[in-house]
């Protein structure tokens, strides 16, 4: 290569900033795009998973409850709720009081995501334990087949381990007396 | 026109015709003196000082009107109707103008007018060719958000019929520290918009030298001084208001923020080194483009919808195209004319790998690895889900694990690198003068080891304090504090040029923030249902919930708890969190009640309540924060380091004369 003299190399060098901020580009574009025609949405979580059996999974057991798998959930016949936390996530600590009085109505099931077990464990004793039972999940890799985005995330669990709701933000009174608990009551009957 | 004036004073149709108006000055402003500089005619570059005045007064009255509009609570434009309500205080009504998408692009634009007339103003001393081509980049980024404005975010746009009342604001945003945020941000992100000026002015020449260096910094200082208050008292915001105990989510908005300031902070750094040796002149023109390039995407991108954020704007993708568009036409263009005249760039001083620019250059390896770092993780979870439709986050552990490890040698090599010689260094003799920094920094690296737990918060608390104590020995060997006389030191003291004095500061108040970040790593917080009058025990503090009542506000039910704070039976403090209920919004927000000693903090905040009587119990949210008003002072110290830098003589003074020789103007 003739054209391999330093000088070349300067000029490449210097154009990479540009292909860089190319490449950037024409991806936000297809995103824009997509998110025109609807087959693009990065806030849109619930398609894949909403309606479906919960997908395959096996979680060994969080301290101070017992793990569950997706067998354990199609085996029910009444609702439960899903919840997804970690004790690095600081809207999960806004949440829990919501999560606790929920608890007392339907059984809250958690999966601590992507956290040591040690840390989770102390994250409920200082927080209060919501949960009747609690999985880890510690490398997020069951979390993948969920949808997850980021925690705090609930799911609503119908008879026979169907995903009937989703919410991948902080639960509020509105939510749980406006949503969650009108859609246990109906998916109870 | 002349109806509509006489009719009312600063209609809206006022204030679309001066945006309009703007825009077109801005036009001719980006055009006529890069043609006067190109041709060296004289009249057309004198032409740049008077269009950017032109064009901010015309900014200043289009934005008057909106503010007018607000305040008078014209509901007939649309933006007051979405964002105001009668009954909301008259603060607000002024401070909600850019508390939505199209009253802040507005602000934005404004800034940015503001940034040319400052130029304007104080670059009288500039070569005029040079000036205007600053003046005239700017003018067209100025242009390009102004027609933005105009076609895709019209804060005049009128509805009919009007309303009786708006919808009012998001209770959130109403908040004294809300309201002064996006100003200090902008001017920070905006700022940033003179340093990308000066570099494409200076790639159009074909020229950067020491003089170039000079000019840059000050503007370059000052945007990273607005931007390190912006960025800080964002954080404190979400800190007291969004009342989770939390500081730092490393949401994309909060990342967009931080990713500028990265790289803001090594040009601040990159650029002295152009001033003294001539060196790392290529660099710092990428890092000034680059660093406006990711103030623009970081803002802007934010509210195309791309990125997942809880800092809703709301989201329509046909203004991310017109977005996109100009961001390619800005970065793009500057990108293409930077591969193009880059090479062309002579490289400047040679100098050992151990000095004061190879620290300095070791600075800019550091940061910039973070800004990529942070880059990564804001752009995987929608690069993975356009290209493998897979939803995916990356969150706190990944820039925990990820950030740190880099942020650890970039304090270590801080302290060191103020007190090196230019040009070689031998580590050994900063060493040594840095003994007492060294064996402060071990006692808390010592006492940090048995009272925190992590690894990470001991080894940030350690190299903090080195950095301070490193600090503070700099200045004193500089001014022979203990060994010249007092007299002799002060005198000292006062000829020492302020910058020294600036970078010191700016310096400490880094570690400060630091020392601020890893002390509340070891935050305790509890979670308790209680009924009034019982008692709870959070370290070392006895909180008890005495009361709670119902308290009405102007456009709020509140409902406030009393919480008493006792530490070995001693009233410390009463909180007074509450729950305020919007009833016109559908929305209650929860109100922390803090109480600091600037050591500590004790958070409260009041959750639901459960029954109704005298067995109604409440959950209550305890927090005791160690050193957390630390991490925000840290930044406030950051950035009068920097206003004290600019105030140095050689910026006062101002005007380096550019070496004689003439270099052929670059056609």
């Amino acid at each position: 290569m003739a054209e391999d003299t330093p000088r070349t190399r300067r000029r490449v060098l210097m154009a990479a900033p540009l292909a860089g901020a190319a490449v950037l580009g024409v991806g936000f574009w297809k995103m824009l795009g997509g998110m025109e025609q609807g087959s693009f949405d990065p806030h849109n979580i619930n398609a894949p998973v909403l309606n479906r059996p919960v997908p395959d999974f096996v979680l060994p057991d969080q301290a101070p409850g017992r793990g569950f798998s997706a067998s354990d959930l199609r085996e029910l016949r009444t609702p439960v709720i899903v919840n997804f936390f970690a004790s690095w996530c600081i809207p999960c600590i806004a949440e829990m009081p919501a999560l606790i009085g929920l608890g007392r109505q339907v059984p809250v099931w958690g999966i601590a995501y992507k956290d040591k077990p040690a840390n989770a464990a102390g994250f409920l004793a200082h927080a209060g334990n919501p949960y009747a039972r609690i999985a880890a999940d510690g490398d997020g890799l069951a979390a993948l087949d969920w949808g997850i985005s980021g925690v705090p995330e609930t799911f609503v669990i119908g008879p026979g381990g169907i995903i009937r709701w989703h919410n991948a933000a902080p639960l509020n009174d509105d939510l749980i007396h406006g949503t969650i608990l009108p859609l246990v009551e109906r998916l109870t009957s | 026109m002349s109806l509509m004036l006489t009719e009312k004073m600063g209609g809206p149709e006022l204030g679309n015709f001066a945006l309009a108006l703007a825009c077109c000055l801005a036009g001719a402003q980006a055009i006529l003196p890069l043609i006067g500089a190109q041709r060296r005619d004289a009249r057309l570059m004198a032409l740049a000082p008077a269009l950017a005045v032109g064009q901010l007064v015309a900014l200043a009255a289009s934005f008057l009107c909106l503010v007018g509009a607000a305040v008078s609570d014209d509901f007939s434009v649309q933006n007051v109707a979405d964002n105001s309500a009668v009954a909301k205080p008259l603060l607000y009504k002024i401070t909600g103008v850019w508390g939505n998408h199209e009253g802040s692009v507005l602000l934005w634009a404004l800034i940015l007018g503001l940034c040319g007339a400052a130029v304007a103003a104080f670059g009288r001393n500039l070569p005029s060719a040079l000036r205007a081509r600053v003046i005239a980049v700017l003018g067209g980024v100025s242009a390009g958000f102004q027609l933005f404005c105009l076609l895709t975010s019209n804060p005049f746009q009128r509805i009919w019929p009007a309303p009786m009342d708006g919808q009012g604001m998001n209770p959130l945003l109403q908040d004294p520290g809300l309201a002064f945020h996006p100003p200090i941000l902008y001017t920070g992100y905006v700022g940033f918009a003179v340093p990308f000026a000066f570099a494409i002015a200076a790639l159009i020449e074909g020229r950067v030298d020491a003089a170039w260096g000079r000019w840059v910094r000050p503007w370059a200082v000052a945007a990273w001084c607005f931007l390190t208050c912006g960025i800080a008292l964002g954080s404190w915001w979400s800190y007291y208001v969004l009342g989770w105990g939390g500081y730092w989510f490393w949401d994309p908005v909060e990342n967009a923020s931080l990713i500028p300031w990265l790289t803001g902070t090594a040009l601040v750094h990159s650029a002295i080194v152009v001033e003294k040796r001539e060196a790392l002149k290529i660099w710092t023109v990428l890092l000034a483009i680059g660093t406006f390039s990711f103030s623009l995407s970081g803002t802007f991108l934010v509210r195309s919808g791309i990125l997942n954020s809880v800092h809703a704007f709301a989201n329509d993708p046909a203004r991310g195209i017109f977005i996109l568009a100009l961001l390619a036409l800005v970065i793009g263009g500057s990108l293409a004319l930077f591969a193009v005249r880059a090479p062309m760039l002579t490289a400047g001083g040679l100098f050992a790998p151990v000095s004061r620019e190879g620290l300095l250059v070791l600075n800019n390896i550091l940061l910039c690895s973070i800004c990529a770092v942070v880059v990564t993780g804001t752009m995987y979870p929608p690069f993975m889900s356009l290209l493998f439709g897979k939803t995916i986050s990356v969150g706190k552990p990944f820039f925990d694990a990820t950030a740190a490890p880099l942020a650890i040698p970039l304090f270590a090599f801080m302290a060191i690198g103020p007190m090196a010689p230019w040009k070689r260094a031998a580590l050994w003799p900063v060493l040594r003068r840095l003994w007492w920094a060294a064996i402060a920094s071990l006692i808390a690296f010592a006492v940090a080891t048995f009272s925190m737990s992590g690894v990470l918060p001991v080894l940030a608390t350690g190299f903090a304090v080195w950095v301070i104590a490193a600090s503070i020995t700099d200045i004193t060997d500089r001014i022979g504090l203990f060994r010249l006389s007092p007299a002799q030191s002060l005198s000292r003291a006062r000829f020492l040029p302020r910058a020294a004095f600036g970078a010191a500061l700016a310096h400490a108040g880094a570690g400060i923030s630091v020392l601020g970040l890893a002390a509340m790593s070891q935050a305790q917080h509890r979670i308790v249902e209680v009924q009034t009058g019982t008692t709870e025990h959070l370290a070392g503090y006895d909180w008890t919930l005495r009361d709670v009542h119902d308290e009405p506000g102007p456009n709020y039910q509140a409902i406030v708890a009393t919480i008493d704070v006792r530490r070995h039976g001693h009233l410390v403090t009463t909180l007074r969190p509450s729950k305020r209920d919007f009833a016109s919004q559908h929305q209650t927000t929860t109100e922390v009640s803090i109480h600091t000693n600037l050591m500590s903090d004790l958070y409260g905040v009041l959750g639901d309540r459960h029954g109704s009587g005298a067995a109604a119990t409440y959950v209550l949210r305890l927090h005791y924060n160690p050193l957390a008003p630390w991490m925000w002072l840290g930044a406030l110290v950051m950035a009068i380091g920097g206003a004290l830098s600019l105030s140095d003589r050689r910026v006062r003074v101002g005007a380096p004369r550019r070496a004689r020789t003439t270099v052929a103007e670059a056609a």
